[in-house]
């Protein structure tokens, strides 16, 4: 009899538990992704609101009148100096346009060389030139500043985004009322100048990339406005919030911009897609669902959508207005651009703290519409209960007095430590090899085989991960038959436990990627035995493994942004996105690509050998 | 006929002698109601509890006040003004050194001659308590003390963010209900006033003047526990709400009173109805021994000081009004006509009446 419990309801208890796993683990399952895509329905989602005090309301008059003259500025940029074309920015004309604005302009060189020559963007060896000029409030002290930044890189005409900023220069300078300096930035190869820039700022080198020092420095940084207009006609403004790592800014910058943009009656937009209406249509909820899906996309892969990503990192909430040219009759011209520019500056201004009043966890089915943590949090959840039903599940047959021996054979009656550490060893051994292997070993890989050199990191990466696959038949070797029906179990709770903790960590950081695996690889993982069909068994492990989950993803997202690809198109897309995710955890320090290799594929081995567990 | 005349006459000579006496009747009424207040001073301490750019409207709101005190008679060395943050020169004032309260900036109620007694941080909770009590250290000067006496009449007005049942004073700390019943007890146990009319302008309102229970106390707030009290109008230019509604119906309302004005306390209970301020402004006057109706709003918010009390004196004894010009009394001047009209009459007859009309 016990004291402190009751053993007869808690074998009751545990009883009804392993009786009725499975039932509620599909349960759980159909559950859980019911609740995330309910999460778009919009009588589930709540309406968007100002939350400082601060900022007010749009209240402000605003007086920007010189759109026309920044395009004519832009058209200023001919051949010889165009800003973005093959000759690089022309640092010498920024830095006199804007000192005859009256800022304080300083310039900063940066270089970096990259792991390994970057395709989609054509670089290997990076030299640039970041020109920023501080527009000093006129009677405030300097401990505040707010940036406004126009991204300036070969091969992307952002000319008018940075006739636009000198423009408002002039008009910001001549008024009184500015209480934070703002800095005008005009970064080249837009990330990695950023990234050097920020860097140079808050004197950080987390990277290893190398800069000049920065002269000139404003004060503590409130916030950053990127802005990236690339026509001089503009039908729509698109917002672009999802930072490095699946970071986001806080949700009052995208409530500001969408009150400015109904005040001003600018079309915006987020994801590149409008707003509906008819929210109880078919179609009115897919567009919803198919809005948050992109955002749940573009979060989980961890890259930064715009050069305000990099901000996010040192706690300085930032967004990227995109000026979309999609023909429209309608046309907001330049002024309109310069004064919802002008207004948004404006209610920065008036900040006394940084912005932390409302969300910083949220997805947005629509820019009226969001989603905090509190209501999407849940359809993770039920996806980690069945991880921990499951364990528990184990634990309690584990802790059930051992039946009979079948045939007499003397068992141990628990596994040694070496046959549950050993796959585990192994598995992470072929995880850091999988993190390690593919940069370093790209220059041996280039001289035997006639590949580029991306090409062979991106091939080395997946020649290690299928080659993982082989593992579990090596293992039983070296284990010499060690194989029990206790040993897998064993395994298999470790794994569970250990998959759960993995997952959950990530999906409190970044929810979209915790989610998206959990999705994958909690059903196999959940019901995987070594008594089941292998071969079969063995196909939808593969299938549902985390490099396929990237493929789906890709393909996904390809359908979602209306551009679908064929299997061939779709698998170049899929090269390329691993090779960007190497550079962007070499560039940025983004986190994705090593957790996967360093803890999701080991964890994936380990259930890929109780499989093959005899 | 002769009788006749003899009554329009006798009517007349009656008015013309009425007159004079129906007026020092008026006079000694006046002189009357002066006494029967019981102040000889006026004091008045105005206190905007906000800090931070966006409350602008609470400076905007004491500052006005101040204006039309100091218009109608409170000299600025009886005023005790207590501003917690400098809108002015602000930084992201677009005119700096002004701080207007209405929009299209009509009015600057700043100018060049505001005396701000308690600035910035020094308006607390703590020293606004000593103000009230006058413990304050000896070395505190004069321009910040109040210095009134048993006989004096003191308007205390306050504005800020409120809750229920407080006030809260620059964004860190709060003033309770109790705290403030229990501070003018305290002035009226050291004889500090004569009469208290309290005013506040803040949500809920009307929470802060519950738990008073010291005499000669009259009360108004602007909204009712569970209300809020709205702003009134923005301004594009300078970005900011300008004032709050009661406030700005008050002044609206103490822009008709004049020195002399007769205008009493029933009156201010009615400023800003519902329909205007949207919330429901409240007042309490079961503490106050005098009937509000005969209260005058310059007993608080102006300033009647003695000397004017001597010429009232005097003209009661003269029996001669001292005006500028003189006219004949109205009266006089009825009569008159009437006579006139009646010897017309008389001279005509009636009957040539119907060939007139």
């Amino acid at each position: 009899m016990g004291l402190l419990s009751d053993p007869n309801r808690r074998k009751a208890l545990t009883g009804l538990l392993t009786r009725l796993n499975t039932p509620i683990c599909i349960v759980c399952y159909l559950a859980g992704i019911v609740w995330f895509m309910g999460l778009a329905f919009e009588p589930f989602t709540l309406r968007t609101y100002m939350s400082e005090n601060a900022m007010g309301s749009t209240m402000v008059e605003e007086r920007f009148s010189s759109g026309e003259r920044a395009l004519s500025l832009a058209k200023e940029f001919d051949p010889p100096s165009a800003c973005c074309g093959l000759n690089g920015m022309p640092v010498e004309w920024l830095v006199k346009a804007m000192q005859s604005r009256g800022l304080e302009v300083f310039t900063q060189s940066f270089s970096r060389k990259l792991p390994f020559p970057d395709e989609n963007k054509e670089r290997y060896m990076v030299r640039g030139t970041n020109v920023y000029g501080i527009l000093r409030a006129p009677r405030a002290p300097r401990t505040e500043a707010l940036v406004i930044t126009a991204p300036c890189s070969p091969g992307n005409t952002n000319n008018q985004a940075v006739a636009l900023l000198l423009a408002l220069a002039q008009y910001f300078r001549n008024q009184i009322y500015w209480a934070k300096d703002i800095i005008f930035l005009v970064n080249e190869h837009d990330l990695i100048g950023t990234q050097a820039w920020l860097e140079g700022y808050h004197h950080t080198n987390i990277t290893g990339m190398e800069y000049s020092p920065l002269q000139g420095r404003a004060g503590s940084i409130q916030a950053a406005l990127s802005l990236e207009l690339s026509s001089d006609v503009i039908t729509s403004l698109d917002l672009v919030l999802e930072g490095l790592n699946g970071q986001l800014p806080n949700l009052d910058l995208a409530n500001l911009f969408y009150a400015f943009c109904q005040k001003l009656g600018v079309l915006c937009t987020i994801q590149g897609k409008l707003q509906r209406n008819d929210w109880d249509t078919a179609e009115g909820y897919t567009h919803a669902a198919q809005t948050m899906m992109l955002m749940v996309l573009k979060q989980a892969c961890g890259r930064s959508w715009g050069d305000h990503g990099l901000f996010l990192r040192y706690h300085i909430e930032a967004a990227s207005v995109r000026g979309i040219n999609s023909f429209r009759h309608y046309k907001t011209d330049a002024t309109t651009i310069g004064r919802l520019l002008e207004g948004m500056v404006r209610k920065l201004n008036n900040l006394l703290e940084r912005l932390h009043q409302s969300y910083f966890f949220y997805l947005l089915p629509s820019l009226s519409r969001f989603v905090s943590i509190g209501y999407y949090m849940p359809a993770f959840g039920l996806l980690a209960v069945i991880l921990l039903l499951r364990a528990l599940d184990l634990w309690v047959h584990l802790g059930a007095p051992a039946l009979a021996a079948v045939d007499g054979v003397t068992e141990p009656s628990s596994p040694g430590v070496l046959t549950v550490l050993t796959p585990v060893v192994i598995s992470h051994l072929t995880g850091v090899a999988l993190y390690l292997l593919p940069v370093h070993l790209q220059e041996m890989a280039v001289e035997h085989f006639p590949v580029s050199e991306t090409e062979a990191v991106v091939l080395t990466a997946i020649a290690i991960y299928t080659a993982g696959l082989a593992l579990p038949h090596n293992t039983q070797r070296l284990l010499s038959g060690e194989g029990t029906e206790q040993g897998w179990k064993v395994l298999k709770l470790t794994a569970l436990l250990y998959l759960a903790v993995l997952l959950g960590c990530t999906a409190l950081i970044n929810f979209s990627l915790g989610f998206i695996l959990a999705v994958t690889l909690v059903p196999i993982t959940a019901s995987i035995t070594p008594h089941m069909p292998k071969a079969l068994y063995a196909v939808v492990m593969v299938l549902l493994s985390p490099a396929f989950t990237i493929l789906y993803c890709v393909f996904i997202y390809q359908e979602l942004i209306e551009a679908p690809v064929s299997v061939s198109e779709g698998w170049m897309l899929f090269l390329s996105v691993i090779s960007q995710g190497i550079l962007d955890h070499a560039l940025y320090g983004s986190l994705v690509y090593p957790l996967l290799a360093l803890f999701i594929y080991p964890c994936w081995l380990m259930f890929w050998n109780i499989l093959f567990w005899n | 006929m002769d009788y006749y005349n003899l009554l329009t006459t006798c009517a007349f000579i009656h008015l013309l002698v009425s007159i004079p006496y129906a007026y020092s009747n008026y006079v000694e009424n006046k002189a009357g109601q002066f006494f029967s207040s019981g102040h000889t001073n006026n004091w008045a301490v105005l206190v905007c509890t906000s800090r931070f750019w966006f409350n602008y409207r609470h400076v905007a709101n004491t500052l006005s006040v101040y204006r039309s005190v100091k218009r109608l008679g409170i000299p600025d060395s009886h005023i005790v003004l207590m501003l917690a943050d400098d809108m002015a020169c602000n930084y992201r004032n677009p005119k700096p050194a002004t701080v207007f309260s209405h929009k299209n900036m009509e009015l600057n109620v700043y100018g060049d001659d505001v005396e701000v007694d308690y600035r910035g941080y020094e308006v607390t909770v703590e020293n606004f308590l000593r103000v009230l009590t006058g413990r304050l250290p000896p070395s505190t000067p004069r321009s910040k003390r109040l210095l009134s006496d048993d006989r004096s009449n003191i308007l205390i007005y306050l504005t800020g963010h409120g809750g229920n049942g407080f006030l809260k004073f620059q964004d860190s700390e709060e003033i309770s209900n109790m705290e403030l019943a229990d501070a003018f007890e305290q002035m009226w146990q050291k004889r500090r006033y004569n009469e208290l009319l309290f005013i506040i302008d803040t949500c809920q309102g009307a929470s802060m003047y519950e738990r008073f229970y010291s005499p000669n106390l009259m009360a108004l707030a602007s909204s009712q526990v569970g209300e809020d009290s709205l702003s009134h109008q923005p301004d594009l230019a300078i970005g900011v709400h300008l004032m709050d509604k009661y406030t700005f119906y008050l002044l609206e309302f103490l822009e008709e009173v004049h020195p002399a004005s007769q205008a009493n306390m029933n009156d201010l209970f009615k400023v800003c109805p519902q329909s205007q301020c949207v919330s429901t402004p409240g007042h309490r006057t079961d503490l106050f021994q005098r009937n509000p109706g005969s209260v005058l709003i310059t007993d608080f918010f102006g300033s009647v000081l003695l000397h004017d009390m001597k010429q009232l004196v005097a003209d009661v004894s003269s029996q001669k009004p001292k005006q500028k010009d003189w006219h004949p009394p109205d009266g006089f001047i009825l009569g008159l006509w009437t006579l006139i009209l009646l010897v017309f009459f008389q001279t005509y007859g009636i009957k040539h009446l119907k060939h007139i009309f």
